[in-house]
């Protein structure tokens, strides 16, 4: 079932359009990727989420309901470009953002020193936002962002700023989030990440969607039907065992093993290309080389480009 | 901000006037004020005037007869205020009928002092009623003016703190987090109503503690002054002031000033004068990246405000006049204009309410205006806002 239904969303400012026919269904508890170049208009679509701005056209339904401002205490939302009042003590900040979102004053203070301990950060909650390095601010703001337990949490580039180890554990603990039964909306460029997490994406560019679905299906369509093999047996018995079905890429020889990279004809599964030579080679691995998020991500971009180019050229001729 | 009120308040152009009087008439009777300056010249016109702009001398006086309507030349560098040739034209004017009294009538100039009338009219205000009231005008203006000062930096002050709060948070980007929680209205209003309560909560403590000094002070001198007119009452067996007691005179003249529809307009006063001019200003601090950038959206805001604290003295001069008027009704400068004009006593009912209404109606619509901005404002970064693009943003919708 969707926790949030996008339902046709047009925005437009005075002088670009930010987002055009925009539809999306985000499944309770699961994590939705929000994928796009700079400027494809992520940010638009988040803001209208958040009720910051409102779309031109459209609707957008909160668990089957029409997005009010009731349901601003269900969202949780971590801005790509964020800050807190430097001169104000870590504690009182995230009480009061967190009383903000509605939660009593007591409530907000249990679950904070929770998450503080959670986090070793709890020698933190005297401490001026300025006396905290960019790392440590972030932590904060994470945890206020979650403190209130969301049924739905949208993340703008949630790891900007961390260093290797905590992406890891804030990583974890969007998974763990998920798991408990938030639905989150992870808005991102860092492609890796993506396939790491999220269970589905939409591409949004130059205003429109170009694509959309579970990650796994969308790499499943995006293959290229490359495989590479390695093996020791004679390269010639092996060619001729694979007639005309596959095309070799690439082969070579390395410590009397044979490398071999092919691409098959005709969509084709891994099961297929071992039978047709498993009685002519001692076959050590055969892999699926499957396009990468960042492949995908760039390949449909650029397909999409030279025509929305056009388009503007279009636009921009009447208004000068 | 200080730099207008003082150039307003330091207007008094010292004229130095070296005279050439051919008739020897006059050269004498010329006296010196704070203002006017009279030197004799000795020496012939033209060497005067080809001296004037080597010389300390800002004009040159040249009176060529002493007859009744003799025209009398003056010739400067500095051009003289207006009052400033009419005071010389009195002098003269003075000067000449004195001459003629004195020669025509044969008496001396003493005897001619002798019987110089003095006359000062004592303003009296009689009520419906038939009560009488004496105001005294030096209290009633320096009231006015503390007043008009009070809200002046009040305003600027208070004004500036929404500002550079909207800007603090502008720039550290807590904003679009705070937003996704409350409407941007709400934060606006937020901001300009607390800082309102710092205001009227500082205003508050300043008041007590200057009512603290003023008791010690009272205490420590007062109690002599007080108890020593008294003792001159009671030996006069009437119950008549103590002219001669500056403190009870101040004392005195406060009690006829309607004190308490002083306190309650000011307060009024500040609190719409703030939140329209507040309003405004939080609308600037949204709308650039640094306060660096305010000033070109500052001026204009400003400019009303400083304007009426520069008029206030001519309103002083006349306080139920049309400019006093006027300016005490519109909006932008009634706050400053209308405390300087209560405590002269001359405002009527209807003037007040037509001016707290208009004042009313006049911050509605400057948070309006500034609630428009401020939305669109406080997420755009990193772009030159223009007076052509704050206009485009009234009317962006959602």
């Amino acid at each position: 079932m969707d926790l949030l239904h996008v339902k046709r969303v047009y925005k437009s400012y005075a002088d670009h359009q930010a987002l055009h026919n925009i539809s999306l269904h985000i499944k309770r508890q699961s994590i939705f990727g929000l994928l796009g170049p700079n400027g494809a208009g992520k940010t638009t679509l988040i803001r209208i989420i958040n009720q910051i701005t409102g779309p031109d056209k459209g609707e957008i339904f909160f668990e089957k309901e029409k997005l009010s401002p009731k349901h601003i205490a269900q969202i949780g939302y971590l801005p790509e470009e964020r800050g807190l009042y430097k001169k104000m003590k870590v504690g009182e900040q995230a009480l009061y953002l967190a009383q903000l979102k509605g939660m009593e004053r007591g409530e907000a203070k249990y679950k904070l020193k929770l998450w503080f301990e959670k986090f070793e950060i709890d020698g933190w909650w005297d401490k001026k936002i300025e006396e905290l390095s960019k790392g440590m601010a972030q932590k904060i703001q994470f945890v206020t962002t979650v403190l209130h337990e969301p049924k739905l949490l949208i993340l703008d580039e949630p790891f900007s700023g961390f260093d290797p180890i905590n992406t890891n554990l804030i990583k974890k603990e969007i998974l763990e989030l998920r798991d408990k039964g938030s639905t989150i909306i992870f808005s991102t460029h860092n492609m890796e990440s993506v396939e790491e997490i999220c269970d589905d994406i939409a591409l949004i560019n130059k205003s429109k969607k170009i694509l959309e679905g579970k990650v796994v299906d969308i790499k499943e369509t995006y293959k290229s039907n490359v495989f590479e093999i390695v093996f020791v047996g004679n390269m010639i018995a092996f060619s001729t065992a694979l007639w005309t079905g596959f095309e070799i890429l690439e082969s070579n020889q390395v410590n009397g093993r044979m490398h071999v990279t092919l691409r098959a004809n005709k969509p084709s599964d891994m099961n297929e290309l071992i039978k047709t030579i498993v009685n002519h080679v001692e076959i050590l691995s055969v892999n699926e080389i499957t396009p990468s998020m960042n492949d995908i991500f760039i390949q449909k971009v650029q397909e999409v480009m030279p025509e929305t180019l056009e388009e503007q050229k279009e636009q921009e001729v009447p208004s000068e | 901000m200080v730099v207008p009120i003082w150039l307003a308040t330091k207007d008094k152009d010292i004229q130095r006037i070296e005279v050439i009087d051919e008739t020897g008439a006059f050269i004498k009777q010329f006296e010196n004020t704070s203002e006017l300056q009279f030197k004799d010249g000795f020496r012939p016109i033209e060497e005067a005037k080809a001296d004037l702009y080597n010389g300390k001398y800002t004009s040159i006086l040249y009176i060529k007869s002493a007859e009744k309507d003799a025209e009398i030349e003056m010739f400067y560098k500095k051009q003289p205020g207006f009052s400033t040739i009419i005071k010389i034209e009195k002098t003269i004017e003075n000067v000449i009928r004195s001459a003629e009294i004195q020669s025509k009538f044969k008496i001396t100039k003493e005897q001619l002092s002798e019987i110089q009338p003095n006359v000062s009219v004592k303003a009296i205000s009689l009520d419906p009623d038939g009560e009488e009231e004496s105001k005294n005008v030096a209290i009633s203006t320096g009231i006015g003016f503390f007043a008009a000062i009070l809200i002046y930096f009040f305003i600027f002050m208070y004004g500036v703190q929404i500002m550079r709060g909207v800007i603090e948070e502008k720039t550290s980007r807590i904003v679009e987090i705070i937003i996704s929680s409350v409407k941007p209205f709400q934060l606006m209003m937020g901001k300009i109503v607390g800082i309102a309560l710092v205001g009227l909560t500082q205003f508050l403590l300043w008041s007590i503690l200057t009512g603290m000094i003023y008791s010690v002070i009272m205490s420590v001198f007062g109690i002599d002054a007080a108890s020593t007119s008294q003792t001159a009452n009671m030996m006069d067996g009437a119950n008549v002031p103590g002219v001669d007691n500056p403190i009870q005179a101040v004392q005195e003249g406060l009690m006829t000033l309607p004190l308490l529809q002083i306190f309650i307009s000011f307060i009024f006063y500040f609190i719409g004068g703030y939140l329209l001019y507040g309003a405004l200003l939080g609308a600037v601090g949204s709308a650039v990246d640094s306060e660096a950038d305010t000033q070109q959206f500052m001026l204009p805001i400003t400019i009303p405000l400083i304007f009426s604290f520069v008029v206030a003295q001519t309103v002083m001069e006349n306080p139920d006049g049309t400019l006093a008027f006027w300016l005490s009704i519109i909006p932008f400068t009634s706050p400053v204009i209308m405390m300087v004009r209560i405590p002269f006593g001359g405002v009527a009912s209807w003037e007040l309410v037509l001016s707290m209404v208009l004042l009313i109606i006049g911050f509605l619509g400057t948070t309006w205006i500034a609630a428009k901005i401020y939305r669109t404002g406080i997420l755009m970064y990193g772009k030159k806002i223009t007076y052509k693009e704050l206009w485009k943003w009234l009317f962006y919708k959602g």
